[in-house]
């Protein structure tokens, strides 16, 4: 399929809107502020009056968080989300893209600057004027939640970790949240991987494109995840049952989908074989369970966790596998959020401009965890896991990390 | 070694019918999986669980006319499903909904009755089971006493004074009020505005100004925002400030009242372990000879796959897509392939001029047996809107079937499965 079918079909699929407003009971957004109109005006409606050639109509599209909510929502299959993205896109080839947007939507140059230096970094991205400074210059909150450098990177632990050879080889996608800020969560994965017999291969990698894609710098997000699919496809190719397992929930759907729908790359082989091989973790294990292959040597973790499933994650559309994970640990006690969002969105939050929007959007499930009296939040993102904790105080972790106590690895 | 899962059931839907099936299988103790291609038609429909309303004339006992209904017409959802599931079934809801997420929400009616609830428009409509925030507005005995229909320029769509207007030409003692709510956005639904109820500051504000406004008016009907989250709470504050009945009345969608019964049957079917997978619309369908092995929906990069010894179809009828008509006149079950029954046949009228008669193309649906049992294929229960032989929306009975139809299957696979376990052992 050409690129321009597709964008042509994802746009068709505006004249499937019945106006129900669905969408817009969902959307995060548009319920906390009227600077975003919502997901049916912005989207198919405001999508009639998008013309080649002219100015975007409607400038409030940039508030959009991309959380990708309406699209899993709308009973009628329009791509909302998908709409609402290219017509971003656009707008920002309009207005020109900002100095802070082609910052922080690197993490590869992010982590490589911050890693050799971690602790005075740390304590830059901790120190008041600093962040006030970096407010003003730049636009990024002086409050929103940045992570900490770990100081080492994950890819160079897995190369002096080698998997024990076993025959069945996985390849292991780590995103840049594991790579420079939560190393700990990649060596979990492997270890758990590791002892559910598979040998666990740390392909050469980088970021997936999704900051810059959410950002709405479409072409420099194209280059970063079709250098993801060179990297992969060779591997998948020489093995048709070889499998890619993310932990981050949003890179692994960058890969699987949103590069090839929103960045319109169905044309490229490598991508597809890569997005047709993604799985989440936690989608991998369930499926592991579901054929009596997940060992399940779980001891007791006697432990209150609230379980909030990120929007990325249900863009999975596979409802919420780490739910019927988490249930197998005896002893643990589950309590699933019912809130939408999280509200940071990737770096949507940490937009000074946005990152009010998204403490608004996030207090809800904040409310949420604190009623819930957990000791500590579980959730499939890592952006969603420091913006949680930021918003209760609670310590937050990847899901799998519960399987890791469980198994006493 | 892309795989796929195995459950005793996979239920296709989440509308009322769909979540009413798996959570009642769920709570049986059955392994349940529940896909839908998005959020069903709880969130546009009132919320009010309407048994029978017209038969065709209007009916003030829906049981008793449940079973001249189906001695009439034996095609009819209620003649396969008979009168005592539809009250179990309602019961069933009603019980739910007080053990469920909202704290002391409860419904009110019962399906020997029907209320006359005012609609948006002032026309009167019959329902047999109602949130208690809708209760006062029974009109159905005549002596509720005078109204007062509390309208606001914020919220598009509904006119106080048009209600009042044709509540007093239908002989009630109705005016109207209009109040000032302060909003930042053109365009604000109910639902924007029942978070605002869910804060007992603003509301205790609102009610104070709402007060000054009130003469004698014996009862009190607002727009169905009295809460997202904490409705009863909502709800009994402001009857309690106002010193009298209040009432809601649906709106145009979103409609706050519909979303509350998803959050409902959402919590019912989660809390009883099913699993609820929106965005997953079937693509694909494996046979195997008479059954269906397993659907294939949408997911991120590659299909998921489902398979189970039985399946739930609750996918609705033409509104929700799940039925369509091509330009050949040919009606198709757009899930699962399976054959229909009630479309007027070859040379009789498909439809009639006069839309809102009805239309004779509005009782197709997917073909069953006695059990609800696809023809098509024998471990396929059918529910809901997709039963063929009902026009629900002119009969007011669509959460009646919906609630009886979902209960009838989740019996049958639960009895099913215990046969076939005492059979096993």
């Amino acid at each position: 399929m050409s690129d321009g079918v597709l964008e042509d079909l994802m746009r068709g699929s505006l004249d499937h809107c019945v106006k129900c407003t669905i969408c817009e009971t969902q959307c995060p957004v548009s319920n906390v502020t009227p600077l975003f109109l919502g997901p049916k005006y912005t989207g198919p409606q405001a999508e009639r009056y998008r013309v080649a050639g002219e100015p975007s109509v409607d400038s409030s599209v940039d508030y959009c968080s991309g959380c990708g909510i309406c699209s899993l929502a709308c009973p009628q299959g329009v791509k909302i989300a998908e709409i609402n993205a290219q017509a971003r896109d656009k707008l920002k080839r309009q207005k020109g893209i900002p100095l802070r947007d082609r910052i922080i939507t690197r993490p590869t140059w992010l982590g490589r600057a911050g890693t050799p230096v971690a602790p005075i970094a740390n304590l830059t991205l901790s120190s008041r004027p600093l962040r006030l400074l970096a407010e003003k210059t730049l636009g990024v909150h002086r409050d929103a939640a940045v992570p900490k450098f770990a100081g080492r990177r994950f890819s160079k632990w897995a190369k002096d970790h080698p998997s024990p050879p076993t025959g069945r080889k996985i390849l292991y996608f780590h995103g840049c949240g594991t790579e420079y800020y939560e190393p700990w969560e990649g060596q979990k994965v492997m270890q758990i991987l590791e002892h559910n017999g598979f040998e666990v291969i740390v392909p050469k990698q980088d970021c997936c494109g999704l900051p810059l894609q959410s950002s709405g710098l479409f072409d420099d997000a194209r280059k970063v995840v079709l250098r993801r699919g060179r990297e992969f496809a060779p591997y998948l190719r020489d093995d048709p049952n070889l499998l890619v397992v993310g932990n981050a929930t949003s890179c692994t759907l960058m890969l699987k989908r949103e590069g090839r729908e929103i960045l319109t790359l169905e044309d490229d082989p490598d991508l597809k074989l890569l997005s047709e091989r993604t799985y989440d973790i936690c989608e991998l294990l369930l499926e592991l369970h579901d054929r009596g292959e997940l060992k399940t040597d779980f001891q007791p973790v006697n432990e209150r966790v609230a379980y909030h499933a990120p929007c990325q994650q249900q863009g999975h559309y596979i409802g919420k596998p780490a739910l019927d994970l988490l249930a197998l640990i005896p002893g643990l006690e589950v309590d699933e959020m019912n809130a939408r969002c999280c509200g940071i969105a990737g770096t949507y939050g940490l937009k000074a401009e946005k990152y009010d929007i998204a403490m608004a959007v996030g207090a809800d499930l904040f409310g949420q965890v604190r009623a819930s009296g957990a000791t500590e939040v579980a959730c499939d993102s890592e952006t969603c896991r420091w913006q949680i904790t930021h918003g209760t105080g609670l310590g937050s972790v990847h899901p799998i990390d519960y399987l890791h106590r469980a198994y006493r690895l | 070694m892309r795989g796929e899962l195995h459950y005793d059931v996979v239920v296709i839907g989440a509308g009322t019918a769909g979540l009413t099936a798996g959570a009642r299988l769920a709570e049986g103790g059955a392994r349940v999986c529940v896909v839908a291609k998005g959020v069903g038609s709880t969130h546009l429909a009132p919320g009010t669980i309407d048994v029978l309303g017209y038969a065709p004339g209007r009916v003030s006992s829906p049981a008793a006319a449940i079973e001249e209904l189906a001695a009439a017409r034996p095609d009819h959802p209620y003649a396969l499903l008979g009168v005592d599931t539809v009250t179990e079934a309602v019961r069933w809801f009603a019980s739910t909904v007080e053990s469920g997420p909202l704290p002391g929400y409860r419904y009110i009616g019962e399906t020997e009755k029907n209320l006359l609830l005012p609609t948006a428009v002032g026309a009167l409509r019959p329902s047999a089971l109602v949130p208690e925030t809708m209760a006062a507005g029974d009109m159905a005995g005549g002596n509720g006493g005078s109204v007062c229909i509390v309208g606001t320029r914020s919220l598009r769509d509904f006119h106080g004074a048009l209600c009042a207007t044709n509540l007093t030409r239908a002989g009630v003692e109705a005016r109207a009020v209009d109040i000032e709510i302060e909003v930042t956005r053109a365009d604000e639904n109910a639902l924007g505005l029942a978070r605002r109820f869910d804060d007992p500051a603003w509301r205790a504000a609102f009610a104070a100004r709402l007060a000054l406004k009130l003469g004698a008016d014996q009862r009190v009907g607002l727009p169905a925002m009295l809460g997202a989250r904490d409705p009863h709470g909502a709800w009994s504050d402001l009857e309690q400030r106002l010193g009298r009945p209040v009432f809601e009345i649906p709106t145009l969608p979103p409609s706050v009242p519909g979303m509350r019964v998803f959050e409902t049957l959402r919590t019912a079917l989660r809390r009883a372990g099913g699993r609820l997978i929106i965005g997953a619309e079937v693509v694909d369908v494996e046979r195997d000879g008479a059954r269906i092995r397993s659907v294939a929906t949408t997911a991120a990069g590659h299909e998921a796959s489902y398979s189970a010894p039985w399946f739930v179809l609750a996918a609705g009828s033409f509104s929700s897509g799940a039925i369509a008509l091509d330009s050949r006149w040919e009606t198709h079950d757009q899930v699962l392939g399976l054959p229909l029954r009630g479309a007027p046949a070859t040379g009789e009228p498909r439809f009639v001029g006069d839309y809102l008669a009805e239309q004779p193309m509005a009782r197709v649906g997917v073909a069953v047996g006695a059990d609800l049992r696809a023809d098509g294929a024998e471990n396929v229960l059918v529910v809901g809107a997709a039963l063929p032989g009902a026009v629900s929306w002119r009969e007011m009975s669509g959460e009646g079937i919906a609630l009886a139809s979902g209960s009838r299957a989740a019996q049958h696979v639960l009895a099913q499965a215990g046969a076939s376990a005492g059979a096993a052992a």
